[in-house]
């Protein structure tokens, strides 16, 4: 066993939670032989594993399940280059050298401001240069090449005015160092720099944390199937390596990774993240099946028809890439005041150059002035005000189980006052529930616990979860044994009991099952899919912050009912994804701000067209991709709680636009009259920065 | 100003020490799992059998 023989990749483990799992999962995945090493990132919720070739995935996700825990393989490779992950430590890396800069000139400039002269002064004027010159070179370069597209293009945002103070600046500070003069600007150029760079840095670690976020969350990357070879053995194939005419085994709870036709088996399908269909189908050989589906009931054989890009979801993602194109052309608030920010800023320091040439100061003291202009309407606290508000109120969010994906996704949620819901998986859990459990006697429910536990059948699963509400121990049985698409059977007290399908079939298509001892059914249980715990306080709660909610659902009128007479919602049925997607660009034309919260595969395009998106975490991929923000856990209240503190970010975002313009309106005469000196713009900068940043720390606490 | 010709080198070179040594940390990952080194604290070591 060589080390350069080892595999690398990383796995998302969304269920690490505390310390204890850290040690669980570090040292319990290393006594499998096959794996060298393993080594646990809390933050991202991922796992990296350094393991033997020959190893197959489904050996490697059984130790995690072997230990507890639910393993997503994370891309296809050991090193995918992550652009977005290195852009934010390039930033980093500027924010580290500007910040070392910034404290040592300010080192020198204190000095000078305490009264250095002469030949001190001079020195302290050549220092400060030399470290700050390099700086802005390697620390501005993001500004300088932003700025150069943008005037390429003929157009002026905020990097504009950035780098034409940061250069004239330095040039005007470089030419009174060498001439022996009383004032340079090296330490505002620098703080400037300084400043921007944090705020920059802030916006893309919270994208950052919110892909980590999703990532962690993304099923689909790297699933796959187990394929039956022409040899007749079988071998797991990344959803990726998937072509046509393989044979996929498609185990009961699996979800399908291609589509395909059924080649052999009968199970019941469920389509709910494909269609917001609730209730199952049932599938025989030679029926079409899809990609996304879950198999609820037994094994089938499934013969690939087409595979990724190919499959039937190509459609809906053809929608969803028109949908995205009008949301694309939202522009950030911060840009917005850009555009009326970087000409006024041109304007004024133009103005006071020209002023005090007519005025009679020389070329030189203009200039001095002006660059005193440029420099200290900077937006340098405008810079932090948009970020810096966001990232706390992301962080705040994402406590409460809210991942924001960026910046402009809180100011567009910001704005909604119209909101559509999916049915099926979003106001309601998009799972089976047992229903009526509490009527059976314990004894009754201690033999249907043991059974349940034994399988990993879904509706077992439901069971489970349902009976452990009611504090039950399981029975004592024997020689159990599970028959796919059957049932569980076992031995208890000497007689034969089963779990399974139901022998009286007037239950229609609704999902159920029975508990039978010798052959006589002793109870029958129905599932169905519940509410969400707290959908009525949300929807008032929505209704309270003046957000009109309305049901889209692509299930049958007869199953959205109930739901939308329990919420006092009116509803719309039998949906296609072409139908939402008309339904929201219908409210848009009329001026509405859509918000979309849905889940499946049938809600992308109208999750990609809403205004503001929130789908919840056990979403389809395609409904956690196209949406803004994803929820965690069965609660929709963190929808609204999103909403809240949307509008709270924007007000203080708003707060802190007013507080940097108060700012300038002293500043700027100041400046203006030429009483600006080096001094002044440092306290003026860091002071405005300051206040911003306090400003938006306020809302850490505003969740509730 | 004699005493500049130290002191100025010497807070430069710290300061520059600084910044290496946060560059180091950086490469070496020590950021990329913050909250997870906060819990690592925890984490009791298994006796490794060699």
């Amino acid at each position: 066993m060589s080390a350069a023989a080892l595999v690398e990749r990383d796995f998302a483990v969304p269920d690490i939670r505390c310390a204890g799992c850290i040690a669980k999962l570090e040292q319990g995945l290393v006594r499998d032989k096959r794996i060298a090493a393993a080594r646990v990132n809390f933050t991202e919720k991922r796992v990296h594993l350094s393991y033997l070739p020959d190893t197959d995935m489904p050996a490697l996700i059984g130790a995690f399940s072997h230990l507890g825990f639910e393993a997503h393989p994370i891309g296809t490779g050991p090193d995918e280059a992550d652009a977005e992950a290195e852009t934010s430590r390039e930033l980093l890396r500027a924010v580290a050298v500007s910040g070392f800069a910034m404290m040592n000139i300010m080192l020198l400039s204190v000095s000078v401001w305490s009264g250095a002269a002469g030949a001190t002064r001079d020195l302290f004027h050549w220092l400060s240069a030399a470290i700050a010159l390099p700086t802005v070179a390697y620390a501005g370069r993001s500004f300088f090449r932003s700025a150069w597209r943008a005037l390429r293009h003929g157009r002026a945002n905020m990097d504009v005015p950035i780098s034409i103070g940061v250069v004239l600046v330095c040039a005007i500070s470089l030419y009174e160092t060498a001439t022996g003069g009383q004032h340079a600007y090296f330490d505002g150029a620098v703080m400037l720099l300084f400043f921007l760079l944090c705020g920059r840095w802030l916006d893309s670690v919270m994208r950052d944390r919110a892909r980590g976020g999703v990532t962690a969350l993304l099923r689909n990357m790297g699933s796959g199937a187990t394929v039956l070879g022409k040899d007749g053995r079988s071998r797991w194939v990344d959803a990726t390596a998937l072509e046509p005419d393989m044979v996929m085994l498609v185990a009961a709870g699996e979800r399908l990774a291609a589509d395909g036709v059924v080649v052999g088996g009968a199970s019941q399908l469920d389509l709910s993240l494909l269609t917001g269909e609730s209730a199952p189908q049932s599938v025989h050989p030679d029926e079409r099946v899809h990609a996304g589906t879950l198999n609820l009931d037994a094994p089938i054989r499934v013969r690939v028809t087409a595979a990724g890009a190919d499959t039937a979801i190509a459609d809906i993602a053809r929608l969803m890439g028109e949908a995205a194109q009008g949301k694309s052309r939202y522009v950030r608030i911060a840009d917005r005041a850009a555009r009326l920010y970087a000409p006024a800023v041109h304007c004024l320091a133009l103005m006071a150059f020209a002023g005090w040439m007519v005025a009679g100061a020389g070329w030189h003291d203009s200039l001095l002035i002006a660059a005193a202009v440029l420099i200290i309407t900077c937006p340098c606290a405008l810079g932090l005000a948009v970020p810096a508000a966001q990232i706390v109120a992301a962080g705040a969010l994402m406590r409460a189980g809210v991942l924001v994906k960026d910046g402009s996704a809180l100011e567009r949620l910001a704005e909604v006052d119209l909101a559509f819901v999916d049915k099926t998986g979003t106001l309601t859990l998009g799972r089976p529930e047992a229903i009526g459990l509490e009527r059976f006697d314990i004894g009754v429910k201690s033999l249907i616990l043991a059974l349940s536990q034994a399988s990993r059948h879904p509706l077992s699963e439901a069971l489970t979860r349902g009976l452990r509400r009611f504090d039950v121990r399981p029975a004592e049985v024997t020689l159990i044994a599970e028959t796919p698409g059957f049932g569980i059977e076992a031995q208890w007290a000497g007689s034969t009991v089963k779990l399974g399908r139901p022998q009286c079939s007037d239950l229609g298509d609704a999902l159920a099952t029975e508990l039978s001892v010798e052959g006589k059914a002793v109870a029958t249980i129905r599932f169905a899919d519940r509410l969400r715990p707290d959908a009525r306080e949300a929807i008032d709660a929505l209704a309270r912050e003046g957000v009109e909610a309305m049901i889209l659902s692509g299930d049958r009128a007869e199953a959205v009912a109930p739901v939308a007479r329990q919420l006092g919602l009116t509803a719309q049925t039998g949906m296609s994804p072409q139908d939402k997607l008309e339904a929201i660009q219908r409210q848009a034309a009329l001026g509405r701000k859509v918000l979309m919260v849905g889940d499946g595969l049938n809600d992308g395009p109208a999750l990609a067209a809403g205004h503001a998106s929130i789908a919840p975490g056990s979403a389809s991929d395609v409904g956690k991709n196209a949406a803004d923000c994803i929820f965690l856990g069965d609660r929709v209240m963190p929808v609204v709680q999103a909403v809240r503190m949307a509008r709270r970010t924007q007000a203080v975002v708003r707060q802190n636009f007013l507080l940097a313009i108060g700012y300038n309106a002293v500043a700027v005469p100041l400046a203006f009259m030429g009483l600006v000196t080096p001094l002044v713009a440092a306290i003026a900068m860091s002071g405005s920065s300051l206040i911003v940043v306090g400003n938006a720390l306020r809302l850490k606490g505003a969740i509730r | 100003m004699n005493g500049l010709v130290f002191l100025i080198p010497i807070a430069l070179g710290l300061g520059l020490l600084g910044l290496a040594a946060f560059f180091w940390s950086l490469r070496k990952g020590q950021f990329d799992d913050l909250d997870g080194a906060a819990l690592r604290i925890f984490v009791e070591e298994e006796e490794e059998s060699v």
